[in-house]
């Protein structure tokens, strides 16, 4: 049976592994090959790296990491954040990542999602989503790796996501803004109406804690993996502890 | 030493940096005569069947990988190209393991691609030597081949299809073992030591 996955999401600022609390005061949580190694030993699904300045800054960064990153490790990755062009996404492809993930350059400018598709095939494509609830609507956020730049988009998330899809994602990844950081667990409801317009896997992002909003957001929204970072960096769950705590209350993970 | 067909798909530097992981001197290549003398060939792929046999077709490549004696690995889309025929794009392919590759279409509300780790019930051969049963592997597709008589190992999405698959020196597999953990890196390292 397909395995629900956990995924452990590295956000990456100048070569350094960062945190911060709903996308702001970054700490530094260390290394990457170290990290991206110790999430490998310990059970990890796939791991995604986020370069999170990359996006706003609109310059190009140095992705030498994403080679050395692919000859460590023996787990599929994703890479995202500063990826503009078909070059761009080719260049890492190439070094040896497994999928590009794109956001605001999809904003911008949608056809970009069906160059990657037609080029790569849309199982590289992932489409990261910043979404936000607002009075009762699910809102795509825009440039939001820097605080001071982050807009509120024209697209509702459940259209955007739709047409994500139609135009060649792969698999999308929806980060839930209110939840981003606080750990009170993942936005159920949204993720659950997300989920329930798609056909391509669906990642939840934003809001784990504990070891039960696992459990809770593979449950109750049926997505296909669930992403998160400082629980996994500061040690408070440990990997392998949450795969076993998961396979205790049945739902299928690879242990 | 292993040759590796550079065929172009985004999967190929994780092929090689896999065979680095296990001390197997690897190295790329798209000349026909290189390929023929390899002493054991791997053929990666990721994108579409169209696309892949195009490109074997302009590279001059697909008599010359149909007339080799010596092991051979698909991987992913690879696996694929050594059917007959694929529903992706309508197209013949290499014709060394009769059949066609079909869509996926599971009965259930399940996600297309058929994307993350999923287990794979194996059967005796020696590309699986030390894999458990029950292993499992990372996939992704949107195609697939129907369990036939050369199936390996077979894997579930609502329905059976081929995860591994073996005629004479032709092997293959869905699923990608340069990012199947452990059990990737063992069938991998099988496939550079076994004997025809």
């Amino acid at each position: 049976m397909l395995t629900k996955r956990i995924i452990p999401c590295l956000d990456v600022k100048d070569g350094r592994v960062v945190k911060g609390v709903q996308f702001r005061n970054h700490r530094d949580m260390g290394d990457i090959l170290d990290l991206a190694q110790r999430y490998t030993d310990e059970g990890a699904d796939e791991l995604v790296f986020y370069d999170i300045t990359a996006s706003s800054d609109g310059r190009t960064v140095d992705k030498s990491w994403v080679r050395k990153v692919a000859q460590i490790i023996d787990i599929p990755f994703c890479v995202a954040g500063g990826i503009r062009n078909v070059d761009d996404a080719r260049k890492i492809l190439n070094d040896g990542a497994d999928k590009i993930s794109v956001n605001s350059p999809a904003l911008e400018r949608p056809d970009f999602i069906t160059e990657l598709a037609n080029t790569f095939g849309r199982q590289c494509v992932v489409v990261g989503v910043d979404s936000r609830q607002e009075n009762g609507n699910y809102i795509v956020y825009q440039y939001t790796g820097d605080e001071t730049k982050t807009i509120k988009s024209k697209h509702e998330t459940l259209t955007w996501v739709q047409r994500v899809q139609d135009l060649g994602a792969g698999e999308i990844v929806l980060n839930c803004m209110n939840q981003d950081g606080v750990r009170q667990g993942y936005d159920l409801n949204q993720l659950k109406a997300v989920r329930e317009v798609l056909t391509v896997p669906l990642i939840a992002s934003g809001g784990a804690g504990e070891e039960n909003h696992f459990k809770d957001v593979f449950e109750k929204t049926g997505v296909d993996g669930a992403l998160a970072a400082s629980v996994f960096h500061s040690g408070q769950i440990p990997i392998l502890d949450l795969k076993c705590y998961l396979k205790s209350q049945n739902i299928q993970v690879r242990l | 030493m292993i040759t590796v067909v550079d065929s172009g798909g985004a999967n190929i530097a994780s092929v090689m940096f896999a065979l680095e992981r296990l001390d197997v001197a690897a190295s790329l290549s798209v000349n026909a005569d290189e390929i023929f003398n390899a002493e054991r060939v791997i053929l990666p792929g990721v994108g579409t069947a169209e696309a892949a046999m195009k490109q074997l077709q302009k590279l001059n490549l697909i008599e010359c990988i149909q007339s080799l004696t010596q092991p051979v690995l698909g991987i992913c889309l690879g696996m694929q190209l050594l059917f007959s025929y694929s529903e992706e794009g309508d197209v013949d392919m290499l014709d060394i393991i009769p059949g066609q590759v079909k869509h996926l279409k599971p009965a259930s509300n399940k996600t297309i691609p058929h994307m993350g780790w999923n287990n794979v019930s194996v059967q005796f051969h020696p590309l699986l030597n030390e894999v458990p049963e029950e292993s499992f592997f990372y996939f992704v597709h949107s195609y697939y081949a129907p369990e036939c008589d050369y199936t390996i190992g077979t894997c579930n999405y609502d329905d059976p299809f081929s995860a591994i698959v073996a005629k004479d020196n032709f092997m293959g597999c869905q699923f990608h073992p340069e990012r199947s953990g452990k059990v990737g890196a063992q069938i991998l390292k099988n496939f550079t030591e076994i004997k025809l």
